[in-house]
């Protein structure tokens, strides 16, 4: 595989772009942060299916592409089985001797939003996961159906107001926690998952270049700032995503082969969750006395979590 | 329904079409439609620099989102320090590096987010956001001297 050189961001920058402006994501969105990060590590052919949501209505507005590889769009659930299917297809006619150039370096990448990654495409990926098909799936991780006007998923986040669970006099936001789609993919046994985040573009470069070098099938859920839905001025994305990692409510870490997990990212100074949660609009009503017990769950659950994963890390397991 | 639409490919019919007077209907668009972004060979984009490829009028490349901004960062070359920062961190392709140096922004594409202001770490910094309408070489010509340090 030709990976790129990711040693400092000056040879990084050599790459040239294969994700095109003008495509119609809303400024400061992270989703397109983490395309270019992905498409600019590797100069190898790359096959890539979106599903329905920002990414892919926004990249794809008819008459544009902003796509400069081979690209196809998929309806909801199923980015994992669009892009997997084509997978065996190159595989079964590899095999067979039809391939117009066999010996071209090809990867297959798989882009979802959380809505389609942790709830309406879920048994498909984890289908395509079973299976075993050499793909890389990348979830853009907004905690929130944002094409379609923030409706709460699965991966959003206990107390975050969103369109269907809204903050109100009877309300703090969502009541339900938000689900461990890294454990849950690596319990299917997948070489190699992880979580990474845009801010640390050196640790996300890494992790999508293991990604795509491990044959089967890797996952990766990427932090995906959202300047509408998170409530924070679009020159912020990088600011508050420093934030997330840094109060640890996303950890940075991979997991290999099911086992063996290393933090790939420790801050020297760990915020309190109060600074990430204060800088967005979703979060502003739990700064109310009554929803003060809010705040302090979701901060016995980073510290509880961190402790979790330090632990693994040390053992090995 | 009838789909009468013929395919859709490198001929560009789909856009002329889009902008002339016989603008397809909704059920004429062939399923399936492929939209290429270059012109000939899409091979090596990899290895081509923008202004070497043959992008097809599909490629949003082609297209502008200006008219998006109302205000607009301005590039000052004489405090940068190469870094990339802005680059790596820009949403919309909208920096241009060549040879791990920054030439500027791309207007066609940068949709004013600021991000890049942001994380560009000079002193004073290297880029800033000015209105939309203001004029580059006079913004340059006032140029703060040093920014206070935040916090
Ligand atoms: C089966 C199905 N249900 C619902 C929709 C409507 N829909 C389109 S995009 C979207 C939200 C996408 O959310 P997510 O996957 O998190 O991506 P994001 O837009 O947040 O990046 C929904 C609900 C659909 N297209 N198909
Ligand atoms: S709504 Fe959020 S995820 Fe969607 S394009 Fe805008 S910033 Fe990006
Ligand atoms: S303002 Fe935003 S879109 Fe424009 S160059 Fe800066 S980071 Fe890119
Ligand atoms: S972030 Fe600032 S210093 Fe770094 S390359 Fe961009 S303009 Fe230059
Ligand atoms: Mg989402």
């Amino acid at each position: 595989m030709a990976i790129t050189s990711i040693k400092n961001l000056k040879e990084f920058s050599t790459n040239n772009d294969r994700f095109e402006g003008a495509h119609l994501l809303c400024p400061g969105c992270a989703h397109s942060m983490i395309v270019r990060e992905l498409m600019n590590c590797t100069d190898d052919n790359l096959v890539i299916s979106s599903n329905t949501g920002c990414l892919e209505v926004s990249t794809a507005v008819y008459p544009y592409t902003s796509w400069d590889t081979s690209w196809i769009h998929i309806g909801f659930e199923n980015s994992a089985t669009a892009v997997t299917g084509a997978e065996a297809m190159y595989k079964a006619r590899k095999r067979k001797g039809t391939l117009k150039d066999p010996d071209a370096p090809v990867k297959f990448v798989a882009f979802g939003g959380d809505g389609s990654t942790y709830d309406i495409g879920f048994q498909w990926l984890s289908g395509a996961m079973e299976r075993g098909h050499d793909f890389t799936y990348i979830c853009l991780d907004n905690e929130n159906y944002a094409n379609t006007g923030g409706q709460r998923s699965s991966a959003t986040p206990i107390g975050a107001h969103t369109s269907t669970a809204q903050a109100g006099t009877h309300s703090y936001g969502k009541k339900q926690k938000k689900k461990d789609i890294v454990s849950i993919m690596a319990a299917h046994g997948s070489p190699y998952v992880a979580q990474l985040a845009p801010n640390k573009w050196k640790s996300m470069a890494k992790g999508f270049q293991k990604a795509l070098e491990t044959e089967g099938p890797c996952f990766i859920n990427t932090v995906s700032a959202c300047t509408t839905e998170w409530k924070f001025d679009p020159k912020d994305t990088i600011h508050v995503t420093d934030l997330a990692t840094d109060s640890l409510m996303f950890p940075i870490y991979e997991i290999i082969d099911g086992h063996e997990l290393n933090i790939l990212y420790r801050p020297k100074n760990i915020i309190k969750v109060e600074d990430y949660l204060g800088a967005q609009g979703r979060y502003k009503h739990l700064f109310k006395p009554e929803n003060k017990h809010v705040i302090e769950r979701i901060q016995s659950d980073i510290d509880k979590n961190w402790t979790m994963l330090q632990r693994r890390e040390e053992a090995k397991i | 329904m009838s789909i009468t639409g013929s395919a859709i490919g490198t001929d560009k019919r789909g856009i002329r079409e889009l902008g002339g007077e016989e603008k397809l209907g909704w059920d004429e668009v062939e399923q399936g439609v492929v939209l290429s972004s270059f012109d000939g060979s899409t091979e090596n984009a990899a290895f081509l620099k923008p202004e070497e490829r043959e992008y097809s009028d599909f490629n949003s490349y082609t297209a502008t989102v200006a008219s998006w901004r109302i205000i607009k960062p301005v590039y000052n070359r004489d405090i940068c320090i190469d870094c990339q920062n802005c680059w790596v961190w820009c949403p919309d392709t909208s920096i241009i590096s060549r040879d791990k140096q920054m030439l500027g922004i791309d207007y066609d594409h940068c949709k004013g987010c600021g991000v890049c202001v942001e994380v560009c770490p000079t002193n004073p910094k290297s880029l800033l956001m000015f209105n939309e309408a203001s004029d580059n070489d006079a913004e340059l010509a006032g140029w703060p001297v040093k920014e206070k340090k935040e916090k």
